[in-house]
């Protein structure tokens, strides 16, 4: 990994002159070049075909109870059918098929919520650190305040409040995540408005508004990207534990978190129904992970985390 | 120190308050509690009578004001399910929570440090790997699905260990392992690169140069500088070692602190979430400041202002 990172960074200074020019080039150069950069981009890209075509892809009706077919174990055990993949659960529904819909709820709670927080945070961030005073001193101490409560604890009353379901969880994701982003983009603003082109720009007379869209919004995006992308994974791990304790998505919906509560009292008898869902979870947030870092090798060699 | 601790303590105020009205808009929010607390058949005097007892008919900002008076006077109302004051059931399971976060502290410790520094020492050798890997997948793995799968192992196929409730030191085992492998992984990585910082430092050089034995230069000269972020990296693990205290404490059914509030959130039992909210929040207000303390006891290079 620390290899990679200097190799990057004498790319960068190589391609700078042509940078434009080069930069597909060198994305696809980095890409062959990180391993697990591939490995991430083919696994997010697997999942999320996976999460567009649930409903083709599931061999069954995920929600078809089946009283003939209670706990039966996975294809490669004994008395496992080849058809029911990785076995049912204690209703006799298909595991496989539950997990390919799964799928689908956690990359909407995922992509939205980030959408949501990004949006939030990023409008909080550039309004904080271009304007200052009064009004940063505000937001951030809004930001220690969001800080000083686990956000567990936040979504847990705001989901008790006004109930589980789809929309709270994405709204509630969304509202303790704004805080990464409203961090990010103001610290990038302060050191970018100081800078001597934002300086010559504003001694020509443009307006606030064009400094900020033009000058100072394209420079912050990049790592804005990066964050966006590694904070999809903690939504996911989010949605799930909070499926996990019945506060999230409420079933006939099927979510991973929910699929894993339903098998914890049937370890003893069947121990697939709660194992699946977790490497479905783990293998979907370590290839955003892997991809995170690709890109940030890319988009942003400054950035080492 | 006493002009910065009084500093310090004084800028808890606003975001105490920040917390006070979130607690408060909540219930608010939730609307009135007379039709849950009198027959559906009682009459439009009594509801009446009720609310103004309640101060339920006041303007909100009334209503804020003796909410913060109540809270200052450590009085959240009476629980629901219990018909006891808040606080003291919220108090009383304080300290089951925050030996689960010690003894899970004491294990990711355990893990991170050693780990970290071998991985600096044996850079990009395949120990480091080994380590990296580790540390990756620890952040990918849900914690609650960790501790599922550590029942499973331990308690439903060797049955060596208990797997819910509390009362010996057999059933702090699993929860600790699941919740401190969870604070370990985000450890190691930070441990790894503040070694390698340092191990880059030019009083190293000089102490290999010098002929230092190996061991007494990672431990006397790498480790004891790396120590201060060491410190400062423990604490601010606390965050996520209180979110993954409530979830891991309901995958165990261990009666903490987790435990009641999610049962509370479930029943709506407003006294007790806005109680726990209250006693998390100034506990990682706190363990914050006091990890700035320490930082600053540790390394007096750093000053105050």
């Amino acid at each position: 990994m620390q290899i990679n990172k200097i190799e990057v960074s004498e790319l960068v200074e190589d391609s700078l002159p042509e940078y434009k020019k080069n930069s597909v080039n060198r994305m696809l150069k980095l890409l062959i070049k990180s391993k697990t950069g591939l490995i991430g981009l083919v696994i997010v890209l697997i999942v999320t075909i996976i999460g567009i075509f649930a409903e083709q892809l599931a061999p069954f009706d995920p929600n078809a109870i089946n009283p003939m077919l209670i706990n039966k174990p996975p294809a490669w055990l004994e008395g496992g059918e080849f058809a029911h993949f990785l076995g049912t659960d204690n209703l006799g529904r298909d595991l496989l098929s539950r997990i390919i819909i799964g799928t689908k709820v956690s990359l909407i709670v995922g992509v939205c919520s980030i959408a949501i927080a990004g949006f939030i945070g990023m409008i909080i961030g550039l309004v904080s650190g271009f304007y200052g005073g009064f009004i940063d001193n505000f937001f951030m101490r809004l930001v220690d305040s969001f800080l000083a409560i686990p956000n567990i604890l936040f979504m847990l009353v705001v989901l008790g409040v006004f109930g589980p379901g789809l929309l709270t969880l994405i709204l509630v994701i969304g509202a303790t995540q704004w805080v990464t982003y409203a961090r990010l983009v103001r610290g990038e603003v302060l050191s970018i408005k100081e800078r001597d082109f934002v300086k010559a720009s504003r001694t020509l007379g443009t307006k606030d508004r064009t400094i900020v869209f033009k000058h100072i919004l394209p420079n912050v995006i990049s790592s804005f990207i990066v964050v966006s992308t590694l904070s999809i994974a903690t939504a996911i791990l989010l949605e799930a534990s909070l499926s996990y304790l019945g506060l999230g998505i409420q079933p006939p919906m099927i979510s991973w978190g929910g699929i894993l509560e339903g098998g914890r009292n049937f370890l003893a008898t069947a121990w697939w129904i709660s194992t699946f869902p977790g490497i479905a979870i783990t293998i979907t947030v370590l290839g955003i992970i892997f991809l995170g870092d690709w890109l940030r090798d890319v988009l942003d060699p400054r950035l080492t985390k | 120190m006493a002009k910065y601790l009084r500093k310090r303590l004084l800028e808890i105020i606003p975001v105490l308050l920040f917390i006070t009205f979130i607690v408060f808009f909540l219930v608010f929010w939730v609307g009135d509690p007379v039709a849950l607390m009198l027959p559906e058949d009682a009459k439009q005097e009594d509801i009446e009578n009720l609310r103004s007892a309640l101060k339920l008919d006041e303007p909100m900002l009334v209503q804020f004001g003796y909410f913060v008076s109540n809270v200052v006077q450590g009085d959240f109302g009476k629980s629901f399910r219990y018909g006891e004051d808040a606080l003291p059931i919220v108090l009383e399971r304080l300290p089951s929570t925050l030996t689960l976060a010690f003894t899970s502290m004491i294990i990711a410790v355990l893990i991170a440090i050693p780990a970290g520094i071998i991985s600096a020492i044996r850079r990009n050798s395949a120990t480091d790997v080994f380590v990296t890997g580790f540390s990756i997948l620890g952040k990918a793995m849900p914690s609650f699905w960790l501790g599922i799968m550590l029942i499973l192992i331990f308690g439903v196929i060797f049955k060596i260990l208990p797997v819910s409730g509390n009362g010996t030191w057999a059933h702090l085992v699993l929860p600790s392992i699941t919740l401190g492998t969870a604070v370990s992984a985000e450890m190691t990585r930070l441990v790894r690169s503040n070694m390698l910082a340092i191990l880059q430092q030019d009083y190293i050089r000089t102490a290999i140069s010098k002929g230092v034995k190996p061991l007494s230069l990672i431990l006397k000269h790498g480790f004891k500088n790396a120590l201060v972020p060491v410190i400062t990296i423990m604490f601010l693990q606390i965050s996520t070692l209180v979110s993954g205290a409530l979830v891991t404490e309901v995958v165990f059914a261990y009666p903490g602190l987790g435990q009641l509030l999610v049962q509370a959130v479930s029943g709506r039992d407003m006294a007790i979430i806005q109680a726990a909210i209250f006693v998390v929040a100034i506990m990682v207000i706190l363990l914050n400041l006091l990890a700035d303390l320490l930082y600053k006891v540790f390394d007096p290079r750093i000053k105050y202002n």
